[in-house]
């Protein structure tokens, strides 16, 4: 299922398709191994509703939603 | 002599891999991007001296955070004989990137494969030799908490440096285009693959089941006031006694001093001038703050090792966001509670120049550990029902009137001087391990109580003497003191304080612990007390009309007035700017001159 990164839910894992980021949160993310075909999953939700808390290569990785909504992933069916 | 340099991702236990190899001990946080100041360190191995240099922490070399830019520049131009890259071996993948990167700027390079022993409890295999093969470099697995494996990494550094270690073969060219940063992470990928077996863990791990509790979205919340309430508890509970203890002592010294005055006939300006100014003045200072400073910094500390910190972060950030500022603010934020100035460095971990900047200028809003003895004392002092859960309780409302200023300053300004979108933020949350008890108490009471406190008295002393010059110079009936507290006294009265308690503030401007022992001494017009202090204090206060709005009123100045100026120069010193360093001089004092004009007024229109 198609989607974005701040819409997966608590538990959810996906795999990325694009970045639609650019400049320098594409690099950072970039540094932390975010490409597309990386699998991502939904850790936490921050009680605010962002950030949200993602395992990603093995660390955990807090991103605000308003940047994750920029990241198409493809979503497994809920869990 | 060999120079060596350490670099690696954050919380990858590089500090500690350097305190084992050097011996000297350094402040290691279980948080990102800790290192601000290059720390460097010796150690001896096989006749031959290895100087070493802990790099800061980064995740790329291409980024923009001044600390991976010091990482970076260091690591193109330091000159290091040998560069050690450390990885966490729980993410190899991960730690891989930057050690990619590494090797491909500097060929004489070894990679670290730290927290074998942690990696090992996950059920994380890493194969050496295939990743030695494959990275075509020197590799040490090492455990640097136990020891285990340093034997081997000093043998190869050793290799390296002599050159008859086979230096690296480069993998991937030095380039900082994107295209090139996707091929670091998909060789690390790669790599990875091949020589990292990981077990399915069958159970939550301890970090999973901690987090569950500590960002769960109602009890989240509740942990971090209950830990605030804690740590201020504890404080206050156990610094009474000892703070009394300790100037009962001064004052027994102290009069130790006074006889052995008398006894080579010392004239009286001179003993009374070091005796009364300079040594009750520091000997105050250092019995107020002695006690919850030895107390309030290992609590911290523990804290900060244990991996919590940036958790708050994590159920802050949206309100920091909301505000325009970043959400690495509230780290930085709980840094100056322990020393504004400290919190003021620490700033550099904020990677956009703007959110850095707000973070700087906000950062003497939250009462620092040289505030919270008066603060306590004029809590107790106006509304104790003598529970010391509720005067704990009564200094986490302040604390948490300090976090709302804060965030409404940084509003005013992301709205006003430094406007601007609201740039990412991306942290990692690193697992939590068990605080290091035994290195926590020595590391915080070496590095950061002794040296907060040694500036304490260094400018206690030199304060304690003008202050008495002021007491017991005269101009008519009146001393010095009393003229300039009289002078003052119009403009305080508007802002609800008085005349002594604004000259107080102003005398204490070189440390924020002076300004109680300076009012004492104005309203005692110069002489010194004796005994039980706080008992006198309150007994002095109220003597000269000492009210709960009064009390209501400096603690609002306490809480928002001018930064120290050991913070002051820490500020310039990071902003390399007249203009910024005189707005954060204003911005607290501007907040704390409305908030106090206001609640005097409402005081007025009261009674």
């Amino acid at each position: 299922m198609e989607t974005t990164m701040n819409r997966l839910r608590e538990g959810q894992s996906a795999r990325i398709t694009s970045l639609g980021l650019t400049g320098e949160l594409r690099r950072r993310l970039l540094d932390f191994g975010l490409i597309e075909g990386t699998e991502v999953r939904c850790l936490r939700i921050s009680p605010a509703g962002s950030p949200m808390l993602y395992r990603v290569r093995g660390t955990r990785l807090a991103l605000r939603t308003a940047d994750s909504s920029l990241i198409c992933v493809e979503a497994d069916e809920c869990v | 002599m060999c120079l060596i340099a350490l670099a690696g991702n954050p919380n990858v236990g590089k500090s500690t891999l350097f305190n084992a190899l050097t011996g000297l001990d350094q402040h290691t946080g279980n948080w990102c991007g800790k290192t601000v100041e290059l720390a460097q360190g010796r150690y001896q191995y096989k006749g031959r001296e290895y100087r070493t240099v802990d790099l800061p922490g980064a995740y790329s070399l291409v980024s923009r955070s001044p600390e991976e830019k010091v990482a970076e520049e260091f690591l193109r131009e330091g000159g290091a004989d040998c560069t050690v890259v450390v990885c966490d071996a729980t993410c190899l993948e991960r730690s891989l990137i930057l050690a990619l990167q590494v090797l491909a700027l500097q060929p004489r390079t070894i990679v670290c494969v730290n927290l074998m022993d942690e990696a090992r409890r996950a059920g994380v295999t890493v194969d050496v030799r295939a990743l030695e093969r494959l990275l075509g470099a020197p590799v040490a697995a090492t455990s640097a908490d136990s020891g285990e494996g340093l034997e081997t990494l000093m043998e190869k550094v050793r290799g390296v440096c002599d050159g008859f270690q086979p230096s690296a073969r480069n993998t991937e060219p030095w380039e900082t285009s994107d295209e090139a940063a996707r091929r670091f992470v998909l060789r690390a990928q790669e790599i990875a693959g091949q020589c990292v077996v990981s077990e399915k863990p069958s159970a939550p791990t301890k970090t999973e089941r901690l987090d569950a509790v500590f960002l769960h979205r109602v009890w989240g919340y509740a942990v971090l006031l209950l830990l605030l309430l804690g740590v201020f508890w504890l404080t206050i509970e156990g610094a009474n006694y000892p703070s009394m203890g300790l100037q009962w002592c001064f004052d027994r010294l102290g009069e130790l001093l006074h006889r052995g005055a008398e006894a080579i006939a010392l004239p009286a300006a001179v003993s009374g001038a070091l005796l009364d100014g300079v040594y009750a003045t520091a000997a105050r200072v250092v019995a107020v703050m002695l006690p919850p400073m030895a107390i309030f910094f290992p609590l911290f500390t523990l804290l900060e090792d244990f991996g919590y910190l940036p958790r708050a972060a994590f159920l802050l950030d949206e309100r920091f966001r909301r505000a325009g500022a970043c959400g690495k603010q509230s780290l930085t934020l709980c840094m100056g509670l322990g020393c504004n100035a400290a919190g003021v460095t620490g700033c550099r971990i904020i990677d956009s120049p703007r959110e850095r900047l707000i973070a700087v200028l906000t950062n003497a809003f939250v009462p620092c550990n040289g505030r919270f003895p008066a603060l306590i004392f004029l809590l107790c002092l106006s509304f104790s029902v003598g529970s010391s859960l509720l005067d704990a309780a009564l200094l986490t409302l302040c604390l948490l009137l300090s976090v709302a200023m804060t965030l409404a300053a940084s509003k005013l300004l992301g709205k006003t001087a430094l406007k601007g979108e609201p740039s990412s933020f991306v942290m990692e949350l690193p697992p939590y391990r068990r605080p290091r008890v035994g290195q926590v108490l020595v590391r915080s009471l070496r590095d950061r109580t002794v040296f907060v406190l040694g500036r304490a008295v260094a400018v206690a002393a030199p304060a304690g003497l003008v202050i008495w010059l002021l007491a017991n110079v005269s101009v008519g009936e009146t001393t010095l003191l009393g003229w300039l507290a009289a002078f003052l006294d119009a403009p305080a009265q508007l802002i609800g304080l008085n005349g002594a308690i604004l000259l107080a503030f102003l005398l204490g401007s070189p440390a924020n612990e002076l300004v109680l022992p300076i009012l004492t001494i104005i309203l005692t017009a110069g002489t010194t007390l004796g005994g039980d202090m706080s008992a006198q204090m309150a007994g002095l206060l109220t003597a000269n009309g000492w009210t709960w709005q009064l009390s209501v009123c400096t603690i609002v100045f306490f809480l928002f007035h001018w930064p120290c100026t050991t913070t002051l120069l820490t500020i310039h010193k990071e902003t390399h700017s007249a203009k910024w360093t005189a707005l954060a001089a204003l911005l607290p004092t501007a907040f704390g001159v409305a908030l106090c004009a206001l609640l005097s007024l409402l005081f007025r229109l009261i009674s």
